[in-house]
């Protein structure tokens, strides 16, 4: 089942960028999305509603293509509107919108934005209690998106509030200019999260730290993205 | 409240502010609706205390992180939360504006935003607590209703009002407010729209908030009308076309000089007039002391705004001649 998942996703992004297929599957948050929406998330098309669905947030809006495929694929959203990416009329922008793509949770696109909206919506579904059930955030980000300051806001306040509705996906394909030294993950850990680091292409591991339990702390997955490994 | 001593000098004495009122109702937003929640960054935790120990995680200090008190007030919002959201007007409106363009404006989510501080409030702390464009700024983005009043009692009628809508609504506190509420500013039914204050023959007289007391001095002997704004944004454009007489209109804000031309000149549409807008003028003024000495020193006081308009009028031949 999930090989068939990323599989029509391939299938999926290469009818809305004309790409040959390699290219398709090298998009660096594939294998995240695929994991988390195939195995993962409690949401489905029935339930995009549902004050008790986890919420997923992708906060690096950019090169959302693997996105719309995979809510396409997941059946979100209808296919046959994918060939529309980035039209004038379409509901799939370049990068997305909460108000016109059923499921989309968040618009992003600006970098930076995600995540301190994850920590607004994981304290209020606490907060909410029985009437959010478990319900869960998930909030993708990049590893040069973490530059912006405002991450460092929400990590810091996250971990100090335990905030463990609270799960942060960081693609990490090396795009920082500047990198991180002594890793991502500590920079989370310090701040009281508890954190793993995998490759991001392996959905075993990938399915392994997204089970990670963390009582009373937000959890981190490092998704690393060598291409060397695939 | 000011009154005259023996040297017939007003003297300014202690009395509830805008600020005050705030801190005493607010708490009991949360008491009233489950939905309401109060984020903070710092300034005014105080105040909710008692309240965030009776409404566990309702009060949310995120610290001193404006960007993400704007992000997290987005994310309860989309939590089903009403988020009353509130520190001085510069770290509210200006160092996270993006946030509000996006995390609110973007994403289509509802928040109470409520600034202290206004223009200069803070006289002496400097510009850097200083937000006279903060209207200006909201003002280009789509959707939000602004609201300016002009004593504590207009606040709490605003503030409750909001607490029930589910919009993006910007309430700009000041320290400096009228002596007394205008009736049509604390009632529901009027609410957004603007007050009759006097009815003249010439010239219209838009004040809005804290100015209104400046303004009826400042034009007692004229023979003009005065409008009572607090919701500046809409601008009730209505109100201003059905009652313009003159073509001479006067628009006095307590915030950064010509933050409202573009909405009343759209409101008169092609009727043929003259605007003179009065407000915090485009300067860096590098200045301390008081609240009043800058109000003095912007002709923001009951006296220049009286000669800045006769001024304006006697520029109008269609004036002169009545």
């Amino acid at each position: 089942m999930s090989g068939s998942v990323r599989d029509r996703a391939v299938e999926l992004i290469q009818v809305m960028t004309g790409d040959e297929k390699h290219e398709a599957s090298a998009a660096s948050t594939l294998d995240v999305l695929v994991a988390l929406y195939d195995g993962v998330l409690r949401v489905s098309p029935a339930t995009i509603d549902d004050p008790t669905r986890d919420r997923f947030l992708l906060s690096k809006g950019h090169g959302p293509m693997a996105y719309y495929a995979v809510l396409a694929a997941m059946g979100f959203i209808d296919p046959a509107i994918l060939p529309s990416f980035g039209a004038y009329g379409s509901i799939l922008g370049r990068h997305p919108d909460r108000t016109l793509v059923p499921g989309v949770e968040i618009s992003s696109g600006s970098l930076g934005h995600g995540l301190p909206i994850a920590v607004g919506l994981a304290h209020g579904l606490a907060v909410r209690g029985a009437a959010s059930a478990g319900a869960r955030v998930f909030c993708l980000v990049g590893d040069a998106e973490l530059e912006e300051g405002s991450n460092h806001e929400a990590i810091a306040l996250a971990g100090r509030l335990g905030l463990e509705r609270l799960h942060v996906v960081v693609v990490d394909n090396t795009s920082s200019t500047y990198g991180w030294p002594g890793g991502i993950a500590a920079r989370f850990e310090l701040e009281g999260w508890s954190a793993r680091t995998v490759d991001g292409r392996s959905r075993p591991a990938l399915d392994a730290a997204f089970r990670v339990a963390h009582p009373g702390r937000p959890h981190v997955v490092i998704a690393m993205i060598n291409d060397a490994l695939s | 409240m000011t009154v005259a001593n023996a040297l017939d000098r007003p003297v300014t004495v202690a009395r509830e502010t805008m600020r005050d009122r705030f801190y005493s109702v607010a708490p009991t937003l949360l008491d009233a609706d489950p939905n309401v929640a109060i984020v903070l960054a710092e300034i005014g935790t105080d105040a909710f205390d008692a309240a965030a120990e009776r409404h566990p995680g309702r009060v949310l200090n995120v610290g001193i992180r404006e960007q993400l008190l704007i992000g997290a007030a987005a994310g309860l919002a989309l939590a089903g939360f009403r988020p009353i959201v509130h520190t001085y007007a510069p770290f509210l409106v200006e160092r996270p504006f993006e946030q509000l363009k996006l995390d609110l404006g973007h994403n289509d989510l509802g928040a109470v935003l409520v600034s202290v501080g206004a223009s200069f409030d803070a006289s002496a702390s400097g510009r850097t607590h200083q937000a006279p464009e903060d209207v200006a700024l909201l003002s280009a983005l789509p959707g939000w209703r602004i609201e300016v009043p002009g004593h504590p009692d207009e606040l709490e009628a605003i503030l409750r009002a909001a607490a029930g809508r589910s919009d993006r609504t910007y309430i700009r506190l000041s320290e400096l407010a009228n002596e007394s509420a205008v009736a049509g500013a604390v009632d529901g039914a009027t609410a957004g729209r603007m007050t009759v204050v006097r009815r003249g023959r010439g010239a219209t007289i838009v004040a809005v908030g804290p100015m209104l007391d400046q303004v009826v001095d400042a034009v007692a002997d004229l023979d003009v009308t005065v409008l009572y704004a607090t919701t500046v944004r809409p601008f009730d454009a209505a109100a201003l076309g059905a009652i313009v007489d003159a073509p001479e209109v006067v628009i006095v804000e307590p915030y950064l000089e010509g933050s409202s031309a573009a909405v009343v000149s759209a409101a008169l549409g092609a009727r043929p007039h003259r605007l003179l807008s009065i407000g915090v003028p485009l300067i860096e003024p590098r200045r301390y002391g008081e609240p009043t000495e800058h109000r003095a020193a912007y002709g923001l006081d009951a006296a220049s705004i009286g000669r800045r308009i006769r001024a304006f009028l006697e520029q109008s031949s269609d004036y002169v001649r009545r």
